[in-house]
């Protein structure tokens, strides 16, 4: 293990000076699992302190209790030397500690200022805000990090990236001597990605505020943090300084085995073309067309990979693919057939497959057993069903053999869906939308919040079902997840499709401009040859 | 199945502890002394009262018979993520359809008069039902609203058509003509009708719709997560409104039911609580149809048992709305009980609970 105190990045984090928090054996147990064993946590004043574990591994448990939200069974946390306990939230807020959740806690319908003040509202007298002495003080703080945000606008019509800032802005303004940023980068581009960098960094040097930033990005934490924990299964497994590691080393610690970061796609081979999708529009629940003349193919036996910030029609042009939203325009083609307006149950019965992003919202019933979810697209009909009746025993044998083929790890396929582990729910999903013959995959990040083996296994598969002749489609926000399998990449910007590239000849910083800007300020680049758009 | 009954078994359990509480406490006026034992006199009153005898028995199977059919209409909604607080005015429709049939059907002997005022009940109560349902499937308006102005809408149409084209010859106040050949026979006792049996019928049926049909499939789907009932290629909006008129049909036969069987006429001023009682009786059933049976007989038992109790220990027959809300009371506030027997979280949630308080104005139409 590193001594962490033989090369400091910044002069801020010297280890003369003392620990402005700590927590000391940290020991938190469930029923069944203990979330925290004895972890151990310092950080410094004015120090990024990144804490690098993967999913499940006892981040959000730990800073739950330094948030106040749950109570340590054993261990002591000490703020300035002095050891404290942490009564809820407000008080966490009291004594200077402030989150930004992963999932923002804003109120969309409301304004950047009255977000930031809520809950703790200056007053001109007992019933009225002081508005003006709030706006003042919101427009301080964020011309000091060199950015300008309207007090006045309203939280829902700001980007994701913006969003974020509002949520470092709330937190700066109560006075945050430590702020815990959960995955802050999850659904940024490389481009917000840095400037949120640049605030974070001005914030440690300028006013001397510590950071936990938690991650399971490994360039990210290198490139941000002065000192890195990396927890496994609730233990501390080691401390590195970034000068002094690279990503292969954080990636061993975090698993506990030598990973492959990369999946070894091999050649695709593309055949006819499976899905065509031209002049495609369609409008969002407001009646507003957020798709615009979108046009693409994917080939059977490739993987075509859609990316975009979120809220760029890329989620409505996945609804309209599966008839799950109207299509305004244009006209969509499987395998020659019109499929323009079909219903899901149609489409899913010519051989589409859908992972959606959210498991639990879409993806499974959680109350429901595991039967009852392997058979969610086909329990009206034979073997399952004569007419109104369902028939048990085949939807439980069918639910067995689905289970041992994709390696679900349950007890028995009668439990509820809401007792397996994310990686095994989400691999109940994998198994029920790509058993059967397949003409099409549609993936929506279809790993997210998943831990590395989840991820590799469903790599494989979709690798797997390509060289089988799947056409695959891949959507998704997260610009590394798009990058890692696709064949060729289309870019969404504002609800068209800007450029289909070739995702050998292209790298994250080409695509994440793009998805940034729509690509008005670049070189035009590579076309690939198949792109409609 | 046994872990859905935990927490009724102690709401019901805590209820009772809380009225022995009241019974003591109001004993000095009952009773002019503190009277420690005058739970046991009451309680012992109203068991007796509801299973001492074979016309208890058969009064309670009477009492219970519509809270049956309405909380099977109520359990139904929630398991398809619907509140319907309306089977009050579907039991009301369908009771005032089986009246209008059942009047006019005089003349017909009683092997077509019956089945003809029942299924006039029957449909009745699917209308009633269909409306909201339409109304949320397809604009968004959220049942609870939708289903208590129907709730008085019913009782107006029924003053208006009982004390106008309906109201009967030969009566002191405004009410229909007593029926007589659509009258449900008297099979056991002096007043156990016929219609039990469409309860203890209807139980399994809804068991099995519920639970082995693939439509049970599709609605408890929907109500669980209705996100991925669309996903699966199911149709939301269609089975809303076929749930809410499913639920409108069986308090429509509860509504049929209690006109045909028991009251034998309708007043233009009915005043009935069946339909809200339906509600704490799918609570306590957990919406469960066998749950359900047994929460209808249990409050089936406390209407029974009531007269004996004030006859026989001084206790209003209102002490039994006041053990139902009790009920309800521990039903809902589910923590106050889960710390009292120290039960641990895994003994099933009141899922029904958040049937109850989401979606409220959301203004979303089903999609």
């Amino acid at each position: 293990m590193t001594d962490a105190s033989s090369s400091p990045r910044t002069s801020d984090a010297t280890p003369e000076r003392p620990p402005l928090l700590e927590m000391r054996g940290i020991t938190k147990r469930y029923p069944g699992v203990v979330a925290n064993d004895d972890i151990s946590l310092d950080v410094r004043p004015g120090e990024i302190h990144a804490l690098l574990g993967e999913n499940g591994a006892g981040k959000s448990t730990l800073m739950n209790i330094l948030y106040g939200l749950a109570v340590p069974d054993e261990g002591e946390i000490l703020l300035n030397g002095t050891p404290i306990e942490i009564d809820g939230p407000n008080d966490a807020i009291r004594r200077g500690i402030s989150m930004v959740h992963q999932h923002f806690m804003l109120v969309p319908v409301l304004t950047v200022a009255e977000n930031i003040l809520l809950g703790d509202e200056p007053m001109a007298n007992p019933i009225f805000l002081d508005r003006g002495a709030a706006h003042a003080r919101i427009r301080e703080l964020s011309s000091f990090f060199g950015f300008e945000v309207d007090p006045d606008a309203k939280v829902e019509s700001l980007s994701v990236g913006w969003q974020q800032r509002v949520e470092i802005l709330k937190a700066l303004y109560r006075q945050a001597d430590i702020l815990v940023l959960d995955e802050p980068t999850a659904v940024l581009t490389p481009q917000e990605t840095r400037e949120i960098f640049t605030v974070l960094r001005r914030l440690t040097s300028e006013l001397g505020t510590s950071i936990i930033f938690i991650s399971h990005k490994l360039y990210e934490v290198l490139d941000i943090a002065d000192r890195i924990t990396v927890i496994r299964r609730g233990r501390v497994v080691g401390q590195r300084v970034p000068a002094e590691t690279d990503e292969d080393d954080l990636a061993e610690l975090m698993v506990g085995r030598e990973v492959q970061l990369t999946v070894d796609r091999g050649e695709s081979h593309p055949a006819d073309v499976a899905l065509r999708v031209e002049g495609l529009h369609v409008r969002d629940d407001r009646g507003r067309e957020v798709v615009h003349d979108v046009g693409f193919e994917v080939r059977a036996g490739e993987i075509v990979g859609i990316a975009g910030v979120a809220g760029n029609g890329q989620d409505e042009l996945v609804e309209a693919l599966l008839g799950l939203r109207p299509v305004a325009g244009g006209t969509v083609t499987l395998n020659g057939a019109h499929i323009t307006g079909a219903s899901p149950r149609e489409l899913h019965r010519r051989g589409i497959g859908f992972v959606p992003a959210d498991r639990h919202r879409y993806g499974l019933v959680l109350s429901f057993p595991l039967t009852d979810n392997l058979s969610l697209n086909d329990y009206y009909h034979a073997p399952f069903a004569r007419g109104l009746v369902r028939n048990e025993a085949e939807i439980r044998s069918y639910a067995e053999r689905l289970v041992g083929e994709y390696d679900v790890r349950t007890p028995s396929v009668t439990v509820d869906a809401q007792t397996l582990s994310g990686g095994n729910q989400q691999k109940l999903v994998v198994a029920r939308e790509f058993d059967g013959d397949l003409t099409l995959l549609v993936l929506d990040q279809p790993t997210r919040g998943l831990d590395v083996g989840s991820i590799e296994f469903i790599h494989r598969q979709a690798i797997a079902k390509r060289d089988a002749g799947v056409a695959v489609l891949r959507v998704s926000a997260e610009l590394d997840e798009v990058l890692e399998l696709s064949d060729r990449i289309g870019v969404m910007y504002r609800g068209r499709l800007v450029q289909v590239l070739d995702a050998r000849a292209t790298d994250r910083e080409e695509v994440g401009l793009l998805m940034a800007t729509g690509g008005r300020d670049t070189e035009p680049p590579i076309e690939a040859p198949t792109a409609v758009s | 199945m046994v872990r859905l009954g935990i927490l009724p078994a102690m709401a019901i359990l805590l209820a009772l502890v809380v009225g022995a509480l009241v019974m003591i406490a109001s004993s000095p006026l009952v009773r002019g002394s503190l009277d420690l034992g005058l739970p046991l006199t009451a309680y012992g009153a109203l068991l007796s009262g509801s299973f001492g005898s074979v016309d208890a028995i058969i009064n309670t199977l009477v009492q219970a018979t519509p809270l049956i059919l309405a909380g099977l209409a109520v359990g139904i909604g929630f398991k398809a993520g619907l509140f319907n607080i309306g089977a009050q005015g579907q039991f009301l429709m369908g009771g005032l359809a089986a009246a209008a049939v059942g009047v006019a059907t005089a003349g017909l002997p009683p092997i077509a008069a019956i089945p003809l005022a029942l299924l006039a009940g029957v449909a009745a109560g699917f209308a009633y039902g269909f409306i909201p349902g339409f109304l949320k499937a397809f604009t968004g308006a959220h049942e609870v609203v939708t289903t208590i102005m129907l709730n008085y809408v019913a009782i107006q149409i029924i003053a208006y058509v009982v004390s106008g084209p309906l109201r009967g010859e030969n009566v002191s106040f405004a009410r229909t003509e007593t029926i007589t050949s659509a009258a449900l026979p008297v099979l056991a006792g002096r007043n156990g009708h016929i219609g039990i049996a469409f309860a203890l019928v209807a139980v399994p049926i809804i068991a099995w719709l519920l639970f082995r049909s693939t439509l049970g499939f599709e609605i408890r789907t929907v109500g669980a997560n209705p996100e991925a009932a669309r996903y699966a290629g199911m149709r939301p909006r269609l089975l809303t409104i076929l749930t809410m008129a499913i639920s409108g049909l069986l308090a429509g036969l509860a509504g049929a039911t209690v006109i045909l069987g028991t009251v034998g006429h309708i007043p233009a001023a009915y005043a009935t609580g069946v339909g809200f009682d339906a509600i704490a009786v799918a609570l306590l059933g957990r919406s469960h149809p066998v749950g359900i049976l047994f929460a209808g007989l249990l409050f089936g038992a406390m209407r029974a048992g009531s007269g004996l109790m004030q006859i026989q220990a001084g206790i209003p027959v209102q002490m039994v709305n006041v053990l139902q809300a009790v009920i309800l009371f521990f039903l809902t506030a589910e923590l106050i009980v889960r710390y009292l027997f120290r039960v641990r979280a895994e003994s099933a949630e009141i899922s029904e609970l958040k049937t109850i308080t989401s979606s409220y104005g959301t203004g979303q139409a089903v999609k």
